[in-house]
């Protein structure tokens, strides 16, 4: 069922007693969820994305704009009228009830024609507990199960009245880091099996790219960017996008453009057009960097670490607006910047006397840079120089 | 070496004298606590010969014997007794159950208006000594002819502010995310009281049932000023009536007969129930 | 987080606090504000209901009562010797109950029996047991007598040996309060402190003094509070003891005071009952603040 958001906006009372200020949770939200997708809304916390999750709920009321499922304004309809299925963060199992009972919940709340009979209820329960692949824990007590088989039970009991929409809240954040993985690609697979339209709530970046059709990223209410996750991450709108997405995260630098020429502190490290001369904060992907020994860009290097299939090459430049740079290169690098290395420090190792710095000239991959503006912090749009 | 060895059996020698020393104690205490109950045991089963004929008490009997139990539902209405303070325990403490649930439920999970304030209030009736409002209480129940009547000894003891305290903060405990599950499938306030909040709260809920059941099964003060028809006594008035009045005053193991009957049914709960009952009672329940 | 809302109207909270608020505003407010009415009505007439004036003539008329005076003098000696007692043979109890291991569940199980039976119906065995009749002198007078002291009846004899009989009773019933108090506020002392003491070698008595004992003083302080306020509510042992006539024998509490001045032989004065029991809250309110700042001082939080 496609979900639309039309003005979505919720405000809540200001907890400060002297200022009565409103806090704007949700401003003006717009935007369209298409059938059958799994979308990720992320942001850090406070951003409104439960409170987005939450509304489409219906557990909270908008303070204006509506909500549309399938053409439907659903916005003044109760939740358990919207026909969505809702997993919590913390799974939110009734404690007292077996693994089959949670999952029959929902059903024996049906009234009128909606009415099913007792073996009907146990039939969609056994199917839901199929779906999950939970069917050997259905007379176990929440307490006695795994935070993955929790979840799983949680998800179960979301889909077994067959909703149109299936909302999580945080779905994978009380899993371990092993789990975390497993249940992701299962919770894409329930999804794609169903093909229920299904939104999920994170902070987690990551997670979200990896699983989602469609991202949404947000900040203090307002809707940063929506679009597919590749497409966010290889073109973000502005300085927060930008830093948001990507692990390790982007490196960023205070440059100008002059004269159709980049420049990182003294170095000019890239050919650009079509850009007025302006100071600019300079994003490069750790991915954009190219060991290339007359390189533009000179780095200090800091130090070589090792991580399988890539190596992370640590290095410090002026200009930058952290400690330190990183850049990821092919492991073939490895030795070469490992002989740079020992001749820069000798023996005895960063922690020894530092008698020269060792350089470290990269090249940029343009497609990996990005630029913005100063004060609104947008994306600057530049041509490539071929 | 020798002065450890020296040292250690000193150790040794004054740990022996403190642990002989704390079960002397212990056991002393131990004596004094179940004397009592030992010798009213003792005398209900002595016949009334036996016992009048022992001007130096006896420790045990050789013939015991049942007839005075026998007496004691005979000879005096205990089973009346018996039956009136089951009735009215059961009744008070459902009674008070429910309204208590309510109020906490509206309390821990509820959004209304001035919930707060009515909270607050609540609670200061906490501080309120019953010897102070029995008064009034009294002349009420007197007023709309309600002495010797079971409504008259029930009423005023089916709330209390210190139950719904108690339940209000077990009720807390429970996520908020059960409830909003709950009511994305539908269920409504009540439905999610009586199927999801009271089954987590039960160990609560048996707890606030023990205490309330011992308060009312001991309780003699208001029964005492609001019946004095026999046939709506308590086991607490009963007893008295007995003491002062039955079995001739001087039947005495016929009226041991009537305290073991009395005392046994708490404490038979109490052996069942005993963790529940000693965590509840420190959990804040004092005597009365 | 947000706080969700999902009520939709007020009346829904209040309706479920319906039932508790009637029974509280029935029974415990009204009459709250009624007792101090009826304690300035004078001459007030149960059966007609009408009263004179209004003034402090009843709580001078009890003031002076020789009855309510007996009574005040009865429940301070009580109170003065079963708080003290009571919670210092507490201690002592549970300190002992807590450094064993075998039997402390069989011992705490006992010592907490006196909590569980009836006051009334205990209160006649132990009349029986320091009563002395025409048959016999009764059993602790049987006891005496093996110390070669003469019998005494402790039931209807000297005033200071029914006290005695009192206190001993009051102690008797208070005591599984305190001790299942005490020895759970000292399982609560993290061991850390006391190996930390033996470590150092500090000796038993003085890791006591100075560590368990501030360590549990909030707990001692609660007990003598409660306790205080209790031992002035006095009434139900005594008349297990001595019967409904308290007056007759020299035993009666503030509280029987109340309640005989409302019901029974001497009864249908509420508004003296009123009078008295103000004046007896006033006490053990003024009492209770006194406890509050002395505790400032000496109470470890």
């Amino acid at each position: 069922m496609e979900v639309v958001l039309r003005n979505l906006t919720k405000k809540f009372p200001g907890r400060d007693r002297k200022k009565r200020e409103d806090v704007i949770a949700v401003n003006d939200f717009n935007f369209v969820i298409p059938d059958g997708k799994l979308i990720g809304l992320l942001g850090p916390s406070g951003c409104g994305k439960s409170t987005t999750l939450n509304l489409i709920s219906g557990l909270l009321k908008p303070t204006s704009g509506r909500i549309f499922f399938g053409g439907d304004d659903v916005t003044d309809l109760p939740p358990e009228n919207r026909g969505i299925g809702l997993v919590f963060q913390n799974y939110a199992l009734y404690p007292h009830l077996t693994v089959k009972q949670n999952i029959l919940f929902p059903l024996q709340n049906l009234k009128g024609k909606d009415k099913l009979s007792k073996r009907e209820m146990l039939e969609k329960a056994n199917e839901a507990a199929r779906l999950v692949q939970i069917e050997e824990l259905m007379e176990s007590k929440p307490a006695e199960l795994s935070g993955g088989q929790q979840q799983r039970v949680a998800i179960a009991r979301a889909l077994v009245k067959m909703p149109m929409v299936l909302l999580l809240d945080e779905p994978l954040s009380n899993l371990d880091a092993r789990l975390r993985l497993q249940t992701r690609e299962e919770i894409r697979r329930i999804q794609r099996k169903t093909g229920i339209t299904t939104i999920f709530v994170t902070h987690d970046q990551e997670e979200a790219m990896s699983i989602s059709d469609m991202i949404v990223v947000m900040k203090d209410g307002i809707v940063q960017q929506i679009g597919k996750p590749q497409e966010v991450y290889d073109s973000p709108v502005n300085l927060f996008v930008a830093r948001f997405l990507g692990t390790p995260p982007i490196n960023l630098f205070e440059g100008r453009a002059k004269d159709n020429q980049l420049y990182i502190g003294e170095d000019a490290v890239l050919r650009v057009k079509g850009i007025a001369d302006q100071e600019v904060f300079v994003g490069i992907r750790p991915e954009g960097f190219i060991l290339q020994e007359n390189g533009p860009l000179c780095c200090a290097l800091g130090g070589v670490e090792v991580m399988g299939r890539d190596i992370s090459v640590v290095s410090q430049n002026k200009a930058s607006l952290s400690q330190s740079i990183r850049a990821i290169v092919g492991a073939e690098h490895l030795e070469k910047i490992g002989k740079t290395y020992a001749a820069g420090y000798g023996e005895k190792g960063p922690d020894g006397d530092r008698a020269m710095e060792t350089p470290v000239r990269f090249a940029l991959n343009p497609h990996k840079v990005f630029l913005f503006d100063k004060e609104t912090e947008e994306r600057i749009i530049f041509e490539e120089y071929v | 070496m020798a002065d450890y060895g020296k040292i250690e059996k000193a150790a040794k020698t004054r740990k022996t004298v403190f642990s002989t020393i704390t079960y002397i104690l212990l056991i002393f205490w131990a004596v004094i606590v179940l004397f009592p109950f030992y010798w009213m045991i003792l005398t209900s089963v002595k016949s009334y010969g036996a016992y009048n004929s022992e001007y130096i008490p006896a420790f045990f009997t050789r013939s015991p014997t049942l007839q005075n139990y026998a007496d004691a539902f005979t000879a005096v209405p205990l089973g009346r007794y018996f039956a009136n303070t089951v009735i009215f325990t059961i009744v008070t403490t459902a009674v008070m159950i429910v309204v208590i649930t309510l109020a906490a439920f509206a309390f821990a999970r509820l959004d209304f208006r001035g919930k707060n304030i009515a909270f607050i209030l609540f609670l200061s009736l906490m501080m309120i000594p019953n010897e102070l409002v029995i008064i009034t209480n009294f002349v009420t129940i007197t007023n709309l002819n309600m002495r010797n009547t079971f409504s008259g000894l029930i009423l005023p003891s089916v709330t209390s502010v210190f139950y719904i305290y108690l339940l209000k903060e077990n009720f807390e405990q429970i996520p908020d995310s059960l409830y909003y599950a709950a009511k994305v499938d539908g269920t409504s306030d009540l439905k999610y009281l009586l199927r999801v909040m009271i089954p987590i709260s039960k160990p609560t809920l048996i707890t606030i049932t023990i205490l309330k059941v011992i308060e009312c099964w001991n309780s003699y003060v208001w029964p005492r000023l609001i019946t004095d028809d026999e046939n709506y006594f308590l086991v607490s008035n009963g007893i008295q009536e007995i003491r002062e009045n039955g079995f001739g005053r001087e039947n005495i193991p016929a009226m041991m007969a009537a305290v073991v009957v009395i005392s046994l049914p708490l404490i038979i709960l109490f052996l069942i129930f005993r963790k529940k009952v000693m965590a509840g009672v420190s959990r804040g329940g004092t005597k009365g | 987080m947000m706080k969700i809302r999902l009520t939709e109207s007020n009346l829904k909270g209040w309706l479920y606090l319906l039932p508790a608020i009637l029974f509280l505003g029935f029974f415990m407010v009204y009459p709250l504000v009624d007792v101090f009415i009826y304690s300035f009505e004078e001459g007030y007439n149960s059966a007609s209901q009408t009263y004179f004036g209004v003034g402090g003539y009843n709580y001078s008329y009890v003031l002076h009562d020789p009855y309510f005076l007996q009574a005040v003098k009865n429940t301070f000696i009580l109170v003065m010797i079963t708080v003290p007692l009571s919670t210092g043979i507490a201690l002592l109890i549970s300190v002992a109950l807590s450094s064993i291991k075998p039997l402390r569940e069989l011992f705490q199980t006992i010592y907490f029996l006196p909590y569980v039976t009836n006051t009334l119906a205990v209160g006649l065995v132990f009349m029986i047991l320091f009563k002395k009749t025409a048959y016999t002198d009764g059993l602790v007078n049987l006891f005496i007598s093996w110390f070669g002291a003469g019998s005494v009846d402790f039931i209807e004899g000297p005033y200071w040996a029914k006290m005695f009989v009192l206190c001993f009773y009051t102690i008797w019933v208070v005591m599984p309060f305190k001790i299942l108090i005490l020895t759970s506020a000292l399982s609560s002392v993290n061991q850390v402190y006391y190996n930390a003491a033996k470590v150092d070698g500090t000796s038993k008595f003085r890791t006591f003094m100075r560590i368990t004992l501030p360590m549990i003083s909030p707990m001692i302080f609660y007990l003598v509070i409660t306790g205080f306020i209790g031992a002035f509510k006095a009434y139900s042992d005594a008349v297990a003891l001595f019967g409904t006539n308290l007056n007759a024998a020299e035993m009666n509490t503030i509280v029987g005071y109340v309640y005989d001045m409302l019901y029974g032989d001497s009864g249908g004065y509420p508004s003296y009952a009123s009078a008295a029991a103000i004046i007896l809250f006033s006490i053990v309110l003024t009492i209770t603040c006194i406890n509050l700042l002395i505790s400032k001082k000496k109470v470890h939080y």
